[in-house]
């Protein structure tokens, strides 16, 4: 679907908007964020990289 | 001793207030998506113009950002939420319409329908049961939101297929990252209000939704 100029530059300034409410939270999740533990961030990428597999399964099924 | 006595009802009353926020949340998360999928279904058959999916997401973000934090604890909140996933169903319409137009549009939308199921149903399952706190990834999935917003509002312009590609993959991993971190804040005790809890999780689920037709669009459609 192409978009016309007034569009693109609508969902431009949307999207702007949307990075003006999210630098302070980021910012905020970033200093008051707990830092990972040991196992963290592994019990992460299992379901992630098992989510990777059923994305490129349904890519091979369509 | 005593001691103890003070502290299990505690924990079980948490416990308590915990699986009410979960039931709550899931049962609302139930009606969202369903109300969605009724709007969607009445914007597929209105076909309105390409433009309505931008006014109903600005719409959308405007009672996000302005009226939902001040009614979240009120029931006017849950008018709200309906409001919101209303409108983004709605906004699906053209989207969907374009895909029904092309030779297998309706199997890639229900392919995205039921592989966006399977990937929230699996891990939500995941976050319930091992009742890890994935508080931690707060910041690398907002510092990851930030970065995709600014990529998006490159492609809007320069149009790149490859870019868009990458941009709708990495929306995946990152709304499946989102889908732990609040099922894991529901499960931990971070998210108490089930308004909020329904709406980041509707957000997540219909992200994954469109980012897997945008997927399954570049590589299996005819367009």
């Amino acid at each position: 679907m192409e978009m016309s100029l007034w569009m693109k530059i609508a969902w431009a300034l949307a999207l702007g908007a949307m990075l003006v409410f999210l630098l302070p939270r980021a910012r905020h999740m970033l200093k008051n964020s707990p830092k990972a533990g040991a196992g963290d961030w592994q019990a992460v990428l299992i379901p992630l990289v098992l989510v990777i597999l059923f994305v490129l399964l349904l890519i091979m099924a369509v | 001793m005593q001691a103890n006595y003070q502290t299990l009802p505690q924990t079980g009353e948490l416990a308590q207030v915990r699986n009410k926020v979960l039931k709550n949340t899931y049962a609302l998360l139930a009606m969202t998506l369903l109300f969605s999928a009724l709007t969607a279904g009445v914007s597929i058959v209105m076909n309105p113009p390409q433009f309505t999916g931008l006014v109903t997401s600005i719409l959308a973000l405007l009672l996000l950002w302005f009226v939902l934090p001040r009614t979240a604890n009120s029931a006017m909140g849950l008018a709200v939420v309906f409001g919101v996933t209303g409108l983004l169903g709605f906004g699906l319409g053209p989207l969907l319409n374009a895909y029904l137009n092309t030779a297998n549009g309706s199997q890639i939308i229900m392919t995205a329908l039921g592989g966006t199921g399977i990937i929230f149903l699996a891990l939500s399952a995941y976050a319930l049961m091992t009742k890890r706190d994935f508080s931690f990834m707060g910041g690398m999935l907002m510092v990851g939101m930030i970065v995709v917003v600014i990529a998006a509002i490159a492609n809007i312009f320069m149009a790149m297929p490859a870019l868009s590609l990458t941009i709708s993959a990495i929306v995946i991993l990152l709304m499946s990252g989102f889908i732990l971190y609040d099922t894991g804040r529901i499960v931990n005790g971070g998210e108490t209000n089930y308004i909020l809890a329904t709406v980041s999780l509707y957000l997540s689920i219909y992200n994954i939704f469109v980012s897997l037709l945008q997927l399954l669009g570049i590589f299996g459609g005819d367009d």
